[in-house]
């Protein structure tokens, strides 16, 4: 039974199996060490003077995906426009009026993290994105 | 030990009681670790202060108060302003063609009176109505076909009678395009925005992306602040908007005392905006 064993052109299929395995993993250790710095946010002076935004900094940075959403389906179709967040403060559930008011600088603002996580949301085909900009 | 029947049915007993009576216990704890959270006041969402509500808006237009299309173009711009409706047929845009006629969006225009009128067939027709342009806008029908031809719900009929767009989940199929008897509705073949001047663009509200159908939606955003449609502010008078089921409101009071028609009104659709003739 120990014939069965035998591996013909070892030394071939072995060599192969090991530059098959760095070419595999060629994009692993090539990028070691080099990760992207988590990108640094700048808030307009809008935003500073706020401080605080319709939620926490936290909640906002995982959850403003779901917020905007909960928001566009209760305008959109339920005509309820006003949120009245954890603190007791109003807001008129816009993106236009209300997100972008603070937050007018989209490339330093919304794109720095887009891009970090390679996502690309579309809000921006139909929402104008910057009503200061716009109005000069 | 020997198991007997007697034995598994005390087991079983045992067991259900414990299942039973832990519920209750657990929903103590459960009600326990909320109390923390029941502190902080929860979100809540609500209707604007100012905002206007109805059973069912509706328009009275008021024909003979406008001469000739230099009356309409100030509403039209107007409306089509503030909704960042593109204008295709600027011959002062680079992109300007002959073509782009094909291409055009209309949320209000003006059409003659065999066109907006088609079932009357008149032979002899009045000279003033003749010559009379007639100002057509999404007609917002009690019972809209568009809705019913509409795959995803993007088109609905919301509580106070506006048929509205949620180019959110407009796919573009154009069903409602084809179920709409009085082309009300626009489809985007191309990107809009080209055709928007940026300057005259209003960044309150949004524009509309290549592949989604528009159509008037009564001034929506409007009525939620307590505003009247940019229609009617910008009509003079000549536009009247109320609630079709309030018999005191304004609309109510011009049907009782003049004569109206209506847009395809055999059809069956239950049209709202009225026309004194």
């Amino acid at each position: 039974m120990a014939s069965n064993k035998q591996m013909y052109d070892k030394g071939k299929v072995v060599a192969g199996l090991v530059i098959f395995v760095i070419l595999i993993t060629f994009p692993f250790w090539y990028n070691l060490g080099k990760a992207a710095p988590a990108p640094e946010l700048k808030l307009t002076e809008k935003a500073k003077a706020e401080k605080t935004c319709v939620m926490s900094k936290e909640e906002m940075k995982a959850g403003h995906m779901q917020l905007l959403d909960i928001w566009r389906e209760r305008v959109v179709r339920n005509a309820d426009r006003t949120y009245v967040n954890e603190s007791g403060k109003e807001y008129s559930m816009s993106l236009s009026n209300t997100c972008l008011d603070c937050h007018s600088n989209k490339a330093e603002f919304c794109d720095k993290c887009h891009n970090y996580v390679s996502v690309a949301p579309y809000c921006w085909d139909c929402h104008i994105d910057n009503p200061k900009e716009a109005k000069k | 030990m020997e198991n007997s029947r007697r034995r598994f049915l005390k087991i079983a007993g045992i067991s259900a009681l414990g299942v039973a009576g832990a519920k209750p216990v657990l929903d103590v704890f459960a009600s326990g670790d909320s109390h923390g959270e029941a502190a902080k006041a929860q979100p809540e969402i609500r209707k604007g202060e100012k905002a206007l509500t109805a059973k069912q808006w509706a328009m009275v237009i008021d024909t003979r108060k406008f001469k000739s299309g230099a009356d309409l173009e100030p509403i039209i711009e107007a409306c089509h302003k503030i909704h960042n409706v593109p204008d295709f047929m600027d011959k002062e845009n680079p992109e300007f063609k002959e073509d782009n006629r094909r291409h055009v969006i209309k949320w209000i225009w003006e059409e003659e009176y065999n066109h907006a009128f088609p079932t009357g067939g008149e032979p002899f027709l009045n000279e003033r109505i003749k010559h009379l342009p007639f100002l057509v806008l999404c007609n917002h029908c009690e019972d809209p076909p568009c809705v019913r031809a509409c795959p995803t719900k993007a088109t609905f009929k919301r509580e106070d009678g506006i048929v509205v767009m949620d180019f959110h989940r407009c796919i573009g199929c154009r069903f409602c395009m084809a179920a709409c008897p009085y082309g009300s509705r626009s489809f985007n073949f191309r990107d809009p925005r080209p055709f928007i001047k940026a300057e005259e663009r209003n960044p309150e509200f949004p524009t509309r992306m290549k592949g989604v159908v528009e159509k008037c939606n009564f001034c929506a955003e409007r009525l939620a602040v307590g505003q009247m449609p940019a229609c009617v502010e910008a009509s003079n008078g000549a536009i009247a908007f109320g609630d079709l089921y309030d018999p005191e409101s304004e609309v109510r009071k011009l049907l009782a005392s003049n004569f109206t028609i209506r847009r395809k009104d055999g059809l069956g659709t239950g049209p709202t905006v009225y026309y004194i003739v």
